[in-house]
Formats: structure tokens, sequence, C-alpha cells
């Protein structure tokens, strides 16, 4: 009797969050079959690589057809690859030579791909997967195979080196449960597409192929980045529960999505969201909240494509305010520094950085930097209603250094003959000193970022285990404090929002709705847990 | 097969220069939108980024993307034709207008 194979667990990078128990289906490239087709004339060799190019149209054309428009215009691109001339051009003319259809085929689309995988810019690395995609279905097509792979498993985990968009979205959905590549980028369209559908995927995964089996059973972890492969019994138990919470949870708080956030008795509470990355507004419906409460800017500066232009951030800004239809978008000004470092910007070997030159602290130092932002925003502040607040202010005239600035920055946009608007100006209460002293800024709106006001109150980090008992939001000292803004905000009648992960936990909800705060801003995953929270509280006699 | 364009030299040639102003450079979409335009001249236009020499033609996707031109390159636009004038007029009001993809985001 042979012993059941031992549980194996590989990492690898969470591209799209998520949970999946199922079969491994592998889908690893066929090394090219050394075996080919008998070599015909040049002239049959032209006409099977002109029909199989023409057959691969037909079929991205037919997929355009039934695609969302984010897929249907990475599709358009392909197909006027495939409408070009000039892509079969050096292929025929070596098929002329005397080549296979084949040979000259991969040969010529390998040189161009070449060409992008060289590039030193990202964008134009990441469209080598397009070509590759474009080279692998007309090879597809030559060498006789149909398309579209089928799969003999339902509920599967898709193992592939690499998944082409094309592949991606002929790909039945309703077979996996979620993929895994050993490849793969990021800033792929397939990363944007699985989020966008929220299929959990992992990429990059550190382990040789060779040493999955098809048909193994698997744990895809795509919240902690791990695929297991042949679990023990007590991790599959373990992670079935997971999943059948997780499941539970969300077909039950699914109902409050689509409604207005209202307490137990009948309190109205405002749910935001929050936005780190704006790919992920593309599979949310703005419907389902009542605008963005905090973009966390530093996105547009993690690129590697050093610091980003006006015009990089004046669009990103659009994009939210069209996203968001009509609703409010609060940007929060670049707040680097701490534990967000960004080279060529913060500075280095700080001893103490999370009481160092962080957020607008750095803004104001940095004016070259800082300026550049403000344009952007208050020109997207003249397309709609966009609000703007500045993190870490511990003395009034921070604020209002920056306010002067922004004021400036509008005139000389103005003076351009630009829109331009100075939107509403907040600011982040995160400083203990700033919450105990609110009444002293002159904010348009205040924004609780409990995260770092519960580890200055506390003097306790949120990543150090040997003092977290000690980081807790429920501290009174720390829900005084928030009561103070919020009861200064309803004195002078400007709004007061809490946008850390305080606000997304269900058993924070009572005592923070109890200091009389009604936004909260919370991350996209927690927005339909955070309305149902909402809906079993109870305020009257608390608080 | 559209052979790579012969130099320009006679006296209906008309040129145009413009720097690229989108985010991410002259990629995928913008580059559509380029060759679509290019290809509803009869003129012959060609085109290259200003500090490179090789021409390529503006009216293939495959030659345009290739030269992965980023943010704040110059481009140049060569035309030859009946109406090489209103090509490259075109053509460089769509590099300004950003290829129409800012305003309407």
């Amino acid at each position: 009797m042979s012993l059941p194979p031992s549980e194996q667990s590989f990492a690898g990078s969470v591209a799209s969050p998520g949970l999946a128990l199922g079969p491994i289906c592998l889908h690893l490239t066929a090394t090219v079959a050394a075996a080919a087709a008998t070599q015909g004339t040049p002239d049959e060799e032209r006409r099977a690589l002109e029909a199989a190019i023409a057959a691969a149209h037909a079929r991205l054309a037919e997929l355009a057809e039934v695609s969302d428009p984010m897929a249907g215009e990475i599709l358009t691109v392909q197909i006027a690859f495939l409408e070009d001339p000039e892509l079969a051009a050096p292929a025929l003319a070596a098929i002329a030579g005397g080549d296979s259809a084949m040979a000259a085929w991969r040969a010529a689309m390998n040189e161009q791909i070449a060409g992008y995988q060289e590039s030193d810019n990202a964008y134009f690395r990441a469209r080598a997967a397009d070509l590759i995609d474009l080279r692998d279905r007309v090879a597809d097509g030559l060498g006789g195979k149909t398309a579209v792979a089928s799969s003999p498993q339902t509920d599967a985990i898709l193992v592939a080196e690499d998944l082409p968009p094309s592949r991606f979205l002929e790909t039945d959905w309703s077979c996996y449960r979620g993929a895994v590549l050993t490849q793969g980028s990021a800033a792929s369209h397939v990363a944007m597409l699985a989020r966008a559908r929220g299929i959990p995927l992992l990429i990059g995964l550190d382990a040789d192929p060779s040493v999955l089996s098809d048909g193994a059973a698997a744990v895809l972890d795509a919240e902690g980045g791990r695929l297991i492969q042949h679990p023990a019994t007590a991790t599959l138990d373990r992670y079935r529960q997971r999943l059948a919470r997780l499941r539970a949870d969300a077909t039950a708080n699914a109902v409050f999505l689509d409604k207005p956030a209202v307490t137990a008795d009948g309190t109205r509470v405002q749910v935001c969201l929050n936005v780190d990355d704006p790919a992920i507004l593309e599979s949310l419906d703005p419907g389902t909240c009542d605008g963005i409460g905090l973009t966390r800017s530093e996105f547009l500066f993690f690129a590697d494509t050093g610091l980003p232009d006006e015009e990089t951030q004046f669009q990103a800004y659009l994009r939210l305010l069209s996203w968001a239809d009509g609703k409010p978008v609060t940007v929060r000004t670049l707040d680097a520094g701490g534990d967000k470092p960004i080279a060529g910007l913060t500075p280095e070997r700080e001893a103490n950085p999370f009481l160092g030159q962080r957020g607008l602290r750095l803004s104001l130092a940095r004016p070259d930097v800082f300026r550049v932002q403000l344009r952007a925003l208050a020109r997207a502040a003249a397309r709609g209603p966009l609000k703007v607040m500045v993190p870490m202010v511990t003395a009034p005239a921070e604020l209002d250094r920056a306010r002067a600035l922004f004021q400036e920055v509008v005139d000389d946009l103005l003076a351009e003959g630009l829109e331009a608007r100075l939107p509403p100006l907040g600011m982040m209460v995160e400083v203990p000193a700033a919450a105990l002293a609110i009444a002293t800024f002159d904010a348009d709106f205040y924004s609780i970022g409990s995260n770092d006001l519960v580890q200055y109150v506390t003097a306790a980090s949120r990543d150090n285990a040997a003092v977290a008992d000690l980081y807790d939001p429920l501290n009174p000292a720390v829900i005084e404090l928030i009561g103070r803004v919020a009861g200064h905000g309803a004195a002078t009648d400007r709004e007061v929002s809490l946008c850390g992960d305080m606000a997304a936990e269900p058993k924070f909800l009572t005592p923070l709705l109890g200091t009389g705060l009604r936004v909260l801003s919370v991350a996209p995953a927690s927005l339909a847990q955070t309305k149902a929270a909402v809906s079993r509280c109870t305020l009257a006699g608390g608080g | 097969m559209t052979p790579e364009p012969e130099r320009m030299a006679g006296p209906g040639v008309v040129e145009g220069r413009v720097q690229v102003n989108h985010p991410i450079g002259l990629h995928a979409r913008p580059s559509v939108k380029l060759t679509q335009l290019a290809k509803s001249f009869r003129a012959a236009v060609r085109l290259r980024a200003a500090e490179e020499e090789d021409w390529v033609d503006a009216k293939s996707i495959v030659r345009v993307m290739a030269l992965k031109v980023k943010v704040g390159q110059t481009l140049v636009f060569e035309a030859d034709g009946a109406d090489a004038a209103q090509a490259v007029h075109d053509l460089v009001a769509l590099v300004e207008r950003n290829f129409d993809e800012l305003a309407a985001e």
C-alpha cells in the first residue's frame, strides 16, 4: 500500500484575492511537437499561414463582440495587429525563401516579442504577453489544434505558465474556481481582468511546474499567497471552514449592498470606499457606496516610471470622478514616509520614520513635488465633486500653508487659461495633538485616520506582536479623541469621517457611532459587511 | 505588403512635429487611433521619434507600436500626396488632444 502524497505548499503573489479548493488543472504549453507535419510547397505554406491568421482574426472578432469594454479594448488592439500586413510580412518572406509556415511565423513573432521584452518600460514589456498570445493562437491554427481548451474537470484550479488575455476571455470560468500562474505580472491585463471578475489569481508561483500534478487536490489561498498541493486533511478542513464562512457572510451581507446603510433604529450612516488602486473600481458599482472617502494617492507614486507628472495625475483623478458618477471623491495628498518610502523623495536613515518627515511635513518640504499634485487636483476639482485632504497635520500653521499653496496654484492655473477650482480642503486627524486641539484647525472637513491615531495615542506599533494587546482601538483615550473631533464637527457643521481599519471591524461599530460619528470609509472588500453591521446597530440608549 | 516608405524629397512633402504628453506614451489604444487616422488619407505618411533616425509607416500598427514612444518624446510626421497637409495637420492634432483619452475619461 502506498502512502498518500504529502502536502506541498508553494508561495506566490496575490494578483486577485480570494480562496478556492479543487483539483489542479494543468494548462502548460505543450513543447512544440518536433515532428512537424510534412512541409508543403512555398505556395501551400503561404496559404496555410494566411488561413491561420484569418481564422485567428475571425475568432478574436467573435470574442470582441461579446466582451465587456475593458476586454474588448485589448482584443481591438490584437485584431488591429492581425489586420496589419506588416505583422506577417517577415514570415511570408521567409516562407518564399523555403521555410515552413510554422517555423517562419514563430521566428518572425519571436523577434517582435523580444523587442517588447527588452523595453525599459513596464507598459511596453507587458505588451509582449499580448503578442505571445497572437503567436500561439495562429500557431495552434497552423498545427490544426482547436483554440479552445476544454477542461475535463469542474471547479478546478487552473495552473498555467501565463494566461494571455484572449485565452482568459475564452476560458469558461464556470469550470474553474481560480487560477495560478508560474509567471505573469500584476501589471498585466490578466491580473486586471481577474480582479474585475473576482477570480482568485496567484502569479509568480515559486514552483517548478513539473512537481504539480494534473488532477491533484489543491488549495488556492489568494489571501495568504499560497498554492497547497495534496493538502492534509487538517489543512483541507481549515480551509473548508474558512471558505464556508466567507460564503455565508458574503451571501448574508450582499443583501445590504444595494441599500443605504441605516441602523436598526433608523439612523442613516454614510459608508464610503477607501481606494488604494483604482483598478478595483472596474468591478464595483458606485451605487453601492456613498462616494470615495479616501483615495491613497500613493498608488500614483509607486510606479517604476518615476514621479507622476501633472497630466498622469489629472487623468487618474478624472477617472475617479467619472466612476463615482456625481458622488463625492476624496483624495488624500501624498502620504509618503513612515512605512511608505519612495526613492528619491522620502528622507533616508531617519532614526524614527513614524515621528519623522512624513505626510504633509514632507510635501511642504518638497513644494516642487507638492505643487504638481495640487495643480492636477485643482484642475480635476473644476470637473466634479472632488475633495482634498492632507495627512499628518500637527499644527494649524501647516494646514494654513497648504491652503495658501493650493490657492496660489489655482491662481496660476486660471492665469494660464486652464479650468481650475479650489476644492474643499480637509485634514486627516491622526496626530493626538491635532485631535486634542481640533477647534484650532480651520479645515473644511475632518477625516480620522484611526490606524495612525491608535498607534500614536497608545505608543504601540501596529505590526509588533509583542505590544499588540496595547494597540487597542477601544482604549478610552482613543474613543474620547474621536468623540472630541465628532463633537467639534457637529458643532461647526463640518463633516467628520473615519477611514482607518477600525471602521470595517463590526465589533467597533457601536462605540464609534456612539461618539456621534456618521460617516465611515472602508476597503471595497469590507463594504457589504460594514453596511450589514450598521443595520444591526442600535444607537438609542447606547453611546 | 506595404514597403518601408521611401525617403520623401518631393516638393509636396509636408512635415509636422508634436510632443507626446499622454502619460503612458504611444501605447496600444492610441496606436490604433493613430494608424486608423493615417489610413484614412491617400498620402503616404511616415513617422519617427525625433531622436531616432528610422522612419516607419504611420499606417502600420505593428511598426508604430514597435517605436515604443514614451511620454515627453517628440514625434516627427512626414506625408506626401494630394492630402498630405491635411494628414499631417490631423495627426498632429490627434496627438495634441492626447488621442481624445484624457478629457472624456
